[in-house]
């Protein structure tokens, strides 16, 4: 473990906290341009956070311990995973502890964490939701692993870092299989991240509601904290797909300077796939619960496709 | 005592065992005496066996022949570094069960506590000696002792005819089981008479007698696992015997069924095929598929766990089945990872069922409630029971950093490893393969947030709940000792891996012990390529959790305030409104609805007492267990006939048997 590498690494998680919910506010202002509405601000998302901190926390006489402990578990699970997750730069000394399994075994933790602090309160939305969310999670993680193990067959790696090295690296051309599965792991992560053909981040429709029935009974610095870990969700899974798919501008180990054009670059990208995300959202519908699993069937079966090309056209 | 070789301590351990049996004997009804003296005792007995089996694992071969069984015949008995595995798997796994049992047997609960002590330790022994065995009959003695002293225990209530039936069951499928192996040990010694391991080793059989004994193995040890469509005996056996036992069933005895595979496949068998392997892995997985599936869809606790250690089973059947691929080209390296991720999960899934059975137990005992459909909200109530059966759920899922995402790990990592095979068509189906697993073990979390969220949380669905006591201290020591095993396995993967080394090494020549070079990270084949450090990880977690909850607190407040839940804003809830086991589980009921046999009763709406009822029930039993039985009534029938109950005619059958057989005899 290296001095530089230390640094990168903490780089990589500051970023990461100060980043996510300024995505999240370029995502909703883009949304609001065109819904031609005039949309409150790039930093709406700090003001929010600001305010819940303030509050007061006001938690269920039947509440167990679990259910105070699981938001600091779940922003524990997010911040680690983008410390993982090559942001900035391949030299991170975290990344051997977690490869792209123990990544999304992390996802797969926080989730439990959620629906089981869900159904803690014993209310109807809580078990409905929580019931919702792992249901999307196990059709979600298999497509999502297909997606990895597809890069990494590729990288012969499944470590986040060699992937991206080995991504940077090869040569400029179109590789039919990772086609397939950038289809399939966007849809995952629309999916993953409750954006909306599956799920509406605005709605309180008691009905249709997934993540939101989740976090119905939190309050104060609680859902502060599952606020900031969904937008950190949404940051990492950005940045899984930046640095699967288009990883240029990444700094690698060897050469530091790189670091400085790295911020830029990746701001760049986030801001064209954070508004591609809001034209998706706004052009779409939300769909019923029961067709997700036709949704992410899709994806599953895309990200197959995309390995099966690979063993076919070795590419 | 000092100059003892280890197999002289596991016999040592054996006959603590059936001491204490016998003690329970003697002492029928003292209900303190068994409770408190014997089943610690017993426990120590695993304690001593754990130890001895993993100071044995890395020593030479030790052989031991025991005066008893046949004149011609007597115990042949080895410890290798396969059978002190499986050891220190029953040792450690039963140490913590036997401190649980000494808790919670009670008074004038169906057989009496001394005969329940004499058939827990004979089966412990059995289990142990099945493992021990070198030759056919005592490992057939050994096998059958097992069975019927596991048939005994499971119909300990037997006032319940459901108990009696399933035990009946059991008892059926376990004999169709022994029958295969039986067989199988006939192909293997190849007409040599030579009945010994030793013997069957030195044999060369063509590819077909093999390939028979290889069948008849998976056959046989199919039946004792709950292999696919062997199955039916387990969910109905497993949550009918007394927790414990059905702790050490589902972690440990269904072990000793993976242990005999290992044995005559990689061992035993001189040659590999390749189908066999594709066979046992397409059979595994359809195996886990169909327990998880079913698993989400219990509302019986004990029913579902029954049902995930289907699932799992079907996992290990699937990693060996890989290793049998890999070892039949010849990539012993890959083998060894196959099978270390194999026998990793067989560690780690003996500790997390036995975990989670006991768990049960004890909610059984605090509430006298085994459906979900009357839980609920126990965590306020059983604290400590609530926390390690998380653990133990947690476990269960695969979630990092405890020791089922290991061996999950480990499968993966083995899975992706086969692009390398020289076959085309295997090494694009594998991949496949490897998101079917991770499909399974994506449900397994479900499975498992269900039965926790049921059983735990939430609000009491009864009233008599509220009542609900913790578990006493001998009940909590042994679970939380099965706890830390599913921590300290996780934890330190390096250190279980060295120590499966000398396993693989028997099994397939190679191990992966030298890749784990440094404690804290696990790098199977090298670092580059994958790595995993969980005590990092945790410390990660731990970290940025520990970062964020002293920022709260020193940037803002820790003001806190108890409300009334929310539920947006419904002015008044009952336990009713939450979701019920069969509601939880609706969505998968949907989504596999092929897997099912639905039997649905929906109300009309001009019913006075609307009653909605789903009876969810298994295709196999029905389309093929029922009319195998109708058929096999019909034949006894047909061959009824020949039964006059007069002895005339018997003498007439013998006559003509006599006369038939004088024909046969060359002249």
């Amino acid at each position: 473990m290296t001095i530089s590498g230390t640094l990168s690494q903490l780089l990589a998680i500051f970023t990461a906290l100060v980043v996510a919910p300024l995505l999240l506010g370029w995502v909703n202002q883009c949304r609001a341009w065109l819904q031609n509405r005039s949309g409150p601000g790039l930093f709406q998302p700090y003001r929010m956070l600001n305010k819940l901190f303030n509050k007061e926390s006001v938690v269920a006489e039947t509440a167990s311990p679990l259910f105070r402990i699981a938001p600091y578990v779940v922003f524990g699970c997010m911040l680690l995973s983008c410390g993982i997750v090559p942001t900035l730069s391949t030299d991170l000394p975290l990344s051997p502890a977690a490869d792209a399994i123990a990544l999304v075994g992390l996802f797969a933790m926080a989730r439990v964490f959620i629906s089981l602090a869900a159904m803690d309160i014993g209310t109807a939305f809580g078990s409905l939701g929580a019931r919702r969310e792992m249901l999307i999670g196990f059709l979600a993680e298999p497509a999502l692993l297909m997606v990895l193990f597809t890069s990494s067959l590729i990288s012969q790696s499944t470590a986040l870092t060699g992937i991206v090295e080995h991504m940077v690296h090869k040569d400029l051309a179109i590789y039919p299989s990772l086609a397939f599965a950038g289809i399939a792991f966007s849809m995952v992560s629309f999916a993953e991240n409750a954006r909306v053909p599956i799920d509406n981040p605005t709605t309180h429709l008691e009905l249709t509601m997934i993540h939101e029935a989740l976090i119905l009974e939190y309050s104060g610095r609680h859902l502060a904290l599952l606020e900031w870990a969904a937008a950190l969700k949404l940051f990492a899974y950005s940045c899984i797909g930046l640095a699967l798919f288009l990883p240029w501008g990444i700094a690698e180990a060897q050469d530091p300077m790189t670091l400085l054009f790295a911020l830029p670059a990746m701001l760049i990208k986030l801001a064209i796939g954070g508004a591609l995300l809001a034209l998706i959202e706004t052009l779409s519908a939300k769909m019923r619960i029961f067709r997700v699993p036709e949704f992410l069937a899709t994806a599953f079966l895309l990200a197959v496709i995309g390995m099966l090309v690979h063993f076919l056209l070795g590419a | 005592m000092l100059d003892w070789l280890a197999i002289d301590w596991v016999l040592l351990v054996i006959a603590i065992w059936l001491g204490v049996g016998l003690a329970g004997l003697f002492a029928l009804r003292r209900f303190s005496f068994v409770a408190r003296i014997l089943f610690p005792l017993g426990s120590m007995g695993g304690l001593i066996l754990a130890a001895t089996a993993a100071f044995a694992i890395a020593d030479d071969v030790q052989v031991a022949i025991l005066p008893l069984g046949l004149p011609q015949l007597p115990f042949h008995l080895r410890l290798d570094a396969l059978a002190a595995f499986f050891l220190f798997i029953i040792g450690a796994a039963s140490a913590g069960i036997s401190a649980f049992a000494a808790g919670y047997f009670r008074k004038g609960e169906g057989t009496p506590p001394g005969l329940l002590c004499l058939e827990y330790h004979f089966f412990l022994a059995a289990m142990a000696l099945v493992v021990l065995a070198d030759d056919a009959y005592a490992f057939m003695v050994a096998w059958e002792t097992m069975a019927l002293a596991s048939f005994f225990l499971v119909t300990a209530n037997h006032k319940v005819p459901e108990i009696r039936q399933a035990g009946f069951l059991y008892l059926l499928i376990a004999h169709v089981g022994a029958l295969a192996i039986l067989l199988c040990f006939g192909v293997l010694q190849a007409n040599s008479g030579n009945y010994s391991f030793a013997g069957m080793r030195a044999q060369t059989l063509s590819p077909f007698w093999a390939s028979a004994a290889f069948l008849l193995a998976t056959l046989g040890f199919g039946a004792k696992a709950g292999m696919l469509p062997l199955h039916v005996w387990l969910p109905e056996a497993h949550p009918a015997a007394p927790s414990p036992v059905s702790a050490l069933m589902s972690g440990v005895m269904l072990k000793t069924a993976i242990y005999g595979l290992l044995r005559v496949c990689f061992d035993l068998l001189h040659m590999q095929l390749w189908w066999w392997g594709v066979a046992l892995l397409s059979l595994g997985l359809a195996t886990a598929l169909f327990g998880v599936v079913f698993a989400t869809a219990q509302s019986d606790m004990k029913r579902l766990l029954a049902y995930s250690s289907i699932e799992n089973i079907g996992l290990l059947l699937a990693a060996i089945g890989l290793g049998l691929i890999f070892k039949a080209y010849g990539m012993a390296i890959l083998a060894a990872l196959a099978l270390t991720a194999c026998l990793y999960h067989v560690a780690s899934h003996a500790f997390f069922k036995s975990l989670l059975f006991l768990g049960t137990g004890a909610v059984l005992h605090a509430t006298n409630e085994r459906s979900l459909g009357h839980l609920g909200g126990l965590m306020r109530y059983m604290p400590w029971v609530a926390w390690l059966m998380l653990i133990g759920a947690l476990t269960s899922s695969g979630l990092p950093p405890f020791s089922g995402f290991v061996s999950e790990w480990l499968l993966l990592q083995s899975f992706l490893f086969t692009p390398g095979l020289p076959d085309p068509f295997l090494n694009m189906l594998i991949p496949i393969v490897a998101a079917a697993i991770a499909l399974i073990a994506a449900l397994a979390a479900y499975a498992m947030v269900k039965f926790f969220g049921v059983i735990f949380l939430g609000q009491p669905r009864e009233e008599k709940l509220r009542d609900a006591h913790d578990a006493d201290f001998l009940e909590k020591l042994g679970m939380i000792w099965l706890a830390a095993w599913c921590i300290g396995l996780g934890l330190f993967p390096t250190l279980m891996i060295r120590f499966i080394d000398p396993v693989t090494r028997v099994l397939v020549g190679h191990g992966l012990g030298a890749s784990a070079t440094h404690w804290w990270l696990l790098a199977p084949t090298s670092i580059e390529r994958a790595s995993y450090g969980p005590l990092f990880f945790l410390l990660g977690v731990f970290a940025c959790l520990s970062l964020a909850y002293l920022l709260v607190r020193l940037l803002y407040h820790g003001r806190l305030r108890r409300a009334a839940p929310w539920d947006c804003g419904h002015p008044w809830q009952t336990e009713r409104m939450q979701d019920t086991a069969e509601g939880f589980g609706q969505p998968i009921r949907q989504i596999f609805e092929p897997f099912f046999r639905l039997e649905r009763h929906l109300p009309l709406p001009s019913d006075k007492q609307p009653v909605y009822r789903v009876v969810v029930s298994d295709h196999f039993w029905h389309r093929l267990y029922l009319p195998l039985a109708r058929l096999v009534e019909r034949l006894a029938r047909q061959i009824g006939r020949l039964q006059q109950g007069r002895i005339a005619i018997y003498l007439l059958y013998s006559f003509l048997t006599l006369l038939f057989m004088l024909m046969l005899v060359p002249r």
